[in-house]
């Protein structure tokens, strides 16, 4: 997303161009134009272009064939983030955002 | 009993499927508004096969998660299209959220699938995805699973049609985060604050009864009235006024974003209130409380966002809680001790 940018240099996105074999689903499923598919001499390789637009959603790793592509995934929210960090200490608590 | 949005029943080899309305009636309109706002959070449909239109063996299938407001959004925006509708049991939890907390997988999807005998239904093998489950759905593992095809669609429940049509193109593949999108989320996070902000505003009146007479009614309603209006202006600000004006605010953190806000509003909406009746150190102590409420809620819209990565927004928060823990202490200790000066 272009309009809206969040911390540079933070995401724990990796791609691994010589595991890669081009299939493009990364560039696909990803919802922020972070990866695209080059053609290259031996083929077909995925790229990283906009590193910092990735919101470690896990999309791009789950639907990699040959797990070239890594991330930690996890979901960006405060509240959720809380919830773990008190569930963490032993408090039981529920997340308050989407289940 | 038939469900509202069932028109009938449609015979399939495997079984009836129900036929379910591409328009949504005052009380789906009605449902909506109340899960908008907090009142209702159990909005689900029962997973399985549903059929859209004049759907037949030949007809696309469209999976989505078993959240009414979704399953809604989907079947509305599907007027006129022959397709199928596989519902799959997401806990009634958005197709985005569901993925990325491990609930919308290709194993779901495999389950309703064998369940409702799709095979039997459809000649074709192929699924369409929707795009943001790709985060819990492996359309390899689903091939692997099941048989079928997983193709990731559109993300937007209005582009299927089109993608149905004439395939994808990249505005169908990018996230959004407008104007409309933004506000629709916000109701929700301010009824999830207020019963926070009853027990803050409860607490609020009895300490600011507290004074060198031990304790003051008119004081605890004068002063308390006080904290109300800095309450609810900061978290008015945070939850409303941030997320409509998310682009044009400074920073990249949302607990800065909120703080910036919720500074500016608050000496300019609170000076009125304030004027006669609190000291300029009290306007202060509100102020601060303000906008430390206003930092706060921002920080949590992060949740609502599709644009924040984990290790970003726990980067901010190890940053942002201890300077609002610490304004919190501090404004509640300077609130109490203003009487004894």
């Amino acid at each position: 997303m272009k309009d809206f940018r969040y911390f540079d240099g933070v995401a724990t996105l990796k791609l691994d161009g010589e595991t890669c074999i081009g299939c493009g689903n990364c560039a696909e499923v990803c919802p922020h134009g972070v990866l695209v598919v080059e053609s290259v001499e031996s083929g077909k390789k995925a790229r990283i272009v906009d590193f910092d637009g990735c919101m470690e959603c896990g999309a791009c790793m789950t639907n990699c064939p040959v797990e070239a592509v890594t991330v930690t995934p996890g979901v960006g929210c405060a509240a959720y983030i809380i919830a773990s960090w008190l569930n963490r200490a032993g408090i039981r608590s529920s997340s308050a955002c989407c289940g | 009993m038939v469900l509202p949005f069932v028109e009938g029943f449609y015979d399939t080899p495997a079984g009836r499927v129900p036929q379910i309305k591409d328009s949504l009636a005052l009380r789906d309109h009605w449902g909506s508004v109340r899960c908008r706002i907090g009142l209702r959070t159990d909005y689900t449909v029962q997973p399985g096969l549903y059929r859209l239109g004049g759907a037949g063996a030949d007809s696309p299938v469209v999976i989505t998660a078993n959240y009414k407001l979704t399953f809604d959004t989907v079947r509305a925006s599907l007027r006129g299209v022959d397709c199928w509708l596989l519902i799959v049991d997401t806990d009634g939890i958005n197709v985005w959220c569901a993925g990325g907390k491990g609930r919308f997988t290709a194993e779901g999807i495999a389950e309703i699938v064998r369940a409702s005998g799709l095979e039997r239904v459809v000649s074709h093998r192929e699924l369409v995805l929707p795009q943001l489950s790709a985060n819990g759905v492996s359309a390899n593992a689903l091939w692997k699973l099941c048989g079928f095809k997983g193709g990731f669609g559109p993300i937007r429940a209005e582009d299927i049609a089109p993608y149905l049509a004439h395939g994808a193109d990249e505005s169908m593949r990018w996230v959004t985060f407008t104007l409309a999108e933004r506000l629709v989320l916000a109701p929700l996070e301010v009824a999830l604050a207020l019963k926070w902000v009853a027990l803050v505003c409860g607490v609020g009146f009895v300490l600011s009864g507290i004074g060198p007479e031990i304790f003051s009614l008119s004081a605890a309603w004068q002063r308390g009235l006080l904290v109300v209006y800095a309450t609810l202006t900061g978290l008015l600000v945070g939850a409303l006024a941030t997320p409509a004006l998310l682009p044009w605010l400074p920073g990249r953190s949302f607990a800065f974003k909120g703080a910036v806000a919720g500074l500016v509003a608050a000496l300019v909406v609170l000076a009125p209130l304030a004027w006669g009746r609190a000291s300029l150190l009290e306007y202060a102590i509100l102020v601060t409380w303000a906008t430390v409420w206003s930092s706060y809620m921002c920080m949590n819209f992060t949740g609502s966002t599709p644009f924040t990565s984990p290790t970003g927004v726990e980067r901010e928060m190890r940053r942002a809680i201890p300077w609002q823990l610490g304004a919190i202490m501090l404004s509640i200790a300077a609130w109490i001790a203003v009487p004894f000066f």
